[in-house]
């Protein structure tokens, strides 16, 4: 049986997710399987022959792969020999720099190198990630795709992903035969805007090839590589096919990165009984062995696995930083939906983001998740504003920049005007202007107009048979008078020449200008070294477009009329004891016209004083001005009131029962939560005030709880109590005023005259 | 002497050694030359040179295997990309049997003096026989 609290507690999104106890023998456990090896080495005559205590002669292909290329041997026996708490402590150790342990690290087992990575609690491998990362600066790679294969849609995602700050773009297909032109509109969006970005085709490897060649791609990713033989096998691929095919885009002066991740061995049922990290570790060991120049990894599209298991996030978090230490590039997943709960998904999202990588995502849903054909995305376009305040939060480089509305628009409409042009220049099935308005103002494909599926497939085909490349895109872009789009699509073939965009970690930026480990190699030393915030690039991180400047606050133009009051005299204590004083803040209806929700000072002030006249009692209205505190305004009515009774109120609408003998900051009734009261609310203050001066029982004016009335107000009500503090005038004595009185409500009688007791 | 990484990235610093396998130089490549039908995509292509030149910067970077894979790349650029793909697919599982991956090795060392790659596919048959 459950308690109501309970059972709405089971139905919490985190409670949708899947957890389960480690099962070692399956390969479902992160850290430490029992049937893990322990690290060892043994090298004889310049041959590695034992590798984490197995000899030889029982090598599967991975370790045979990973004994031929991937480790050091020069130093491979001093390096084992190290301590691995000791090493561990290498690795936060700001003094230690960086490229020693590469070196380090390059003569290590695969046993040995998680044995260190696990002497490391989280926040030692964020510190340690931070110091390892290949490139100074962080960057961020978005997912762009669409249900509907839109080639449009596809290209206004794309540019607007630029827009935003992404530096690679990566689109997959539904149906494979789709894949030229979904590459071809990223091309064209990539290049639409200010800035640029690498883009690429997740499809089979002879396709993936086939596409880079043409020219209508610029990177790959799409080397998988699994931890156990078996894996491998099922993923048809060996160490050396993967390896070989590298070299392969490289000869064309193609960017690539190798996959791999925790988990992908366990569900394909070929662990071996071994940890995930463990089998994570060999599969990055030999990654470098094969000289890719970077790895995406973290778990990727397996993510929910290790994190249904204990350790999950961390173990993610300590195969990143096992690419660091071997030198790869890292783009460092949070690509596929990790957690129901938003909570948990930031949560895992900061071990990455707060270090930085490379690429933080390695794939980030720029588009609504339902149009992501990776499987979802763990986060979204509607989770850009959410990223963008992060960053200006923590101060953190995420890759990404706030975008106007009217930026975002023009973007995204001349992609798709581009992609339009080329389609009819190249003979393609057109792109209708219905089809360029709606990617310009889609929220998702479900906005986009039916295309000619079969005739769509159909031209694709042909497009690639008669080998159509990068060259007929730019002649066509010319031709339709998008030079600037083609002459950016030209740099970026061009940049194959120079092979720059091949070493580790590199990025292209505007221009275009490689940016890589090379020379932007990460320098990070301990405070003070590393990558910083430039000033420029401060500002652009805290300029959210929905940040307001603060001086506008409370001076927004206002159709409230000021006016309404006017001082006759200096205020004197009153006699009368059927007089109400109500004490108005120094910028009432003055410098201030209205309350924290924006009701009319005037307003205000007639409901307060039709409440009291309700109850047959004569309101008196004064200004005070030696204070802006709710509690002496009151405080100081009280004591010119002939009932001993005040109302104090606040500009911003704070308001406070008072009595002549209480301490300034005792009250009879308080009501600190101004966006609570509405009229009626005031009213009824005013007439219990004057049943406290009658001495009648009073009930409490009702108010209701708002849990987010502070977290929504607190800046303006902050910004509005300055204005009136600004108007505090410290010797000014309370002065008596006159009121206009609502014209709607009173008729032609223009002031009324209130009588001094 | 001058580090070679002091010329990366070579397309800003160094365009003057960058040439296609074509002989198109960097300063032939413009958009009137793509309009004009000058140029086809094997103008665009990296030369075995420049692979030599990155997997040196690689190297003086401390990476021998990245320098050792630009090595590898450049004996392919002559290669044919058909041909690529098929050594490609020779080297997935259960593809070939040792002899005929000694026997692309061979067509790999004696037409396209690709030596390192004819080594690689050694070792990948020795390794897939054992």
């Amino acid at each position: 049986m459950k308690s109501k609290r309970l059972d709405l507690s089971s139905r919490r999104p985190i409670n949708q997710d899947s957890f389960i106890q480690e099962w070692p023998e399956t390969g479902l456990i992160l850290f430490n399987s029992p049937f893990d090896p322990k690290p060892g080495i043994r090298i004889s005559q310049g041959r590695l022959c034992e590798l984490d205590g197995k000899p030889e002669a029982e090598f599967d292909l991975i370790d045979r792969f990973i004994a031929r290329y991937a480790i050091d041997l020069a130093r491979a026996e001093e390096a084992m020999a190290l301590d691995s708490t000791e090493v561990a402590r290498r690795l936060i150790d700001v003094d230690v720099p960086r490229r020693e342990l590469v070196e380090l690290f390059g003569a290590l087992t695969p046993a040995k190198i998680v044995e260190v990575v696990n002497r490391l609690n989280t926040v030692e491998m964020m510190m340690a990630l931070q110091k390892m990362r290949a490139r100074r600066t962080p960057s961020n790679q978005a997912h762009v795709t669409n249900r509907k294969e839109n080639p449009a849609l596809l290209a206004a995602d794309a540019a607007e992903a630029v827009e935003r700050g992404f530096s690679e773009l990566e689109t997959t297909v539904g149906v494979s035969r789709y894949a030229p032109f979904n590459a071809l509109a990223l091309l064209i969006g990539s290049q639409t805007g200010r800035g640029t970005a690498l883009t690429q085709c997740a499809v089979e490897e002879a396709l993936s090839l086939k596409l880079a060649l043409l020219g209508l791609t610029t990177y790959a990713e799409t080397l998988s590589v699994y931890g156990t033989e078996k894996a491998f096998h099922d993923g048809d691929d060996t160490p050396w096919s993967k390896a070989f095919l590298a070299s392969a885009y490289a000869s064309r002066g193609v960017k690539v990165r190798f996959t791999s991740g925790t988990g992908s061995e366990a569900l394909m049922g070929h662990a071996e009984a071994k940890s995930m990290l463990y089998l994570e570790a060999r599969c990055l060991v030999a990654i470098k062995g094969a000289g890719s120049q970077g790895v995406q990894n973290g778990s990727i599209s397996c993510i929910a696995l290790p994190e249904s298991l204990p350790g999950g996030v961390r173990g993610v978090l300590a195969e990143n930083l096992i690419a660091t230490l071997l030198d790869l590039e890292l783009a460092s997943g949070n690509d596929a939906l990790a957690s129901h709960s938003p909570i948990r998904k930031s949560a895992k999202l900061m071990l990455q983001f707060l270090p930085g990588t490379d690429y933080i995502f390695s794939g980030y849903s720029s588009m609504p998740k339902e149009d992501n054909l990776f499987g979802g995305g763990n986060f979204d376009a509607h989770d850009l504003d959410d990223y963008n305040v992060l960053q200006r939060d923590m101060q953190v480089d995420g890759g990404l920049r706030p975008v106007s509305d009217e930026a975002v628009l023009k973007v995204r409409r001349r992609a798709a005007q581009a992609v339009q042009a080329v389609f009819r220049q190249l003979e393609l099935p057109p792109v209708s202007d219905a089809e360029v308005e709606a990617a310009t103002r889609a929220e998702s494909s479900a906005d986009m107009p039916e295309r000619d599926v079969v005739g769509d497939l159909e031209a694709a085909g042909r497009f690639l048979e008669e080998g159509r490349s990068g060259l007929d895109v730019i002649r066509a872009l010319a031709r339709e008078g998008f030079d600037d789009i083609a002459r950016k699509v030209l740099a970026l073939q061009k940049l194959r020449l120079s092979g720059d965009h091949l070493q580790t970690s590199a990025m292209v930026l505007p221009g275009p200008r490689v940016v890589s480990a090379v020379n932007d190699p990460n320098d990070y030393r301990g405070p003070g070294t590393g990558y910083s915030l430039s000033p420029e690039r401060r500002q652009e991180i805290a300029s959210l477009n929905q940040a307001l400047d603060p001086r506008e606050i409370g001076r927004e133009p206002s159709s409230q009329s000021g006016g309404f009051l006017r001082e006759t005299g200096e205020a004197r204590p009153g006699t009368d004891p059927r007089e109400i004083v109500i004490a108005l803040g120094p910028a009432f209806g003055a410098e201030l016209r209205a309350t924290l929700l924006g009701i009319p000072h005037q307003e205000v002030l007639q409901a307060m004083i039709d409440g009291i006249r309700a109850e047959g009692l004569r309101p008196r209205v004064v200004k005070i001005y030696a204070t802006s505190d709710c509690g002496f305004i009151g405080h100081r009515g009280a004591q010119l009131s002939g009932s001993g009774i005040s109302i104090g109120i606040q500009s911003k609408g704070t308001t406070i029962i008072h009595q002549r003998d209480l301490e300034p900051l005792n009250n009879l009734e308080l009501f600190p939560q101004a966006p609570n009261l509405d009229l009626s609310s005031y009213r009824t203050i005013g007439q219990n005030a004057a049943k406290y001066a009658k001495g009648e029982p009073v009930a409490p004016v009702p108010t209701r709880i708002d849990n987010t009335a502070r977290l929504k107000y607190i800046v303006r009500t902050t910004v509005l109590h300055l204005h009136e503090t600004r108007q505090v005038v410290k010797d000014r004595k309370p002065r008596e005023l006159d009121w206009s009185p609502i014209q709607a409500e009173v008729g032609s009688e223009a002031v009324e005259k209130v009588a001094q007791g | 002497m001058s580090n070679i990484t002091d010329d990366y990235p070579l397309s800003e610093k160094r365009p003057d050694r960058l040439t296609t396998p074509t002989g198109a130089s960097w300063t032939d490549i413009d958009l009137q030359s793509v309009l004009d039908g000058a140029l086809g995509m094997s103008d665009l292509r990296i030369a075995p040179e420049t692979l030599e030149l990155q997997a040196r910067i690689a190297e003086s970077a401390g990476r021998s295997q990245l320098a050792e894979n630009l090595r590898r790349a450049a004996e392919l650029v002559g290669v044919p990309e058909a041909r690529i793909l098929e050594v490609y697919q020779a080297l997935r599982p259960g593809r070939s049997t040792p002899g005929e991956l000694e026997s692309l090795a061979d067509e790999l060392e004696s037409q396209y003096r690709a030596d390192r790659c004819a080594r690689f596919l050694r070792e990948a048959a020795q390794a897939y026989a054992s």
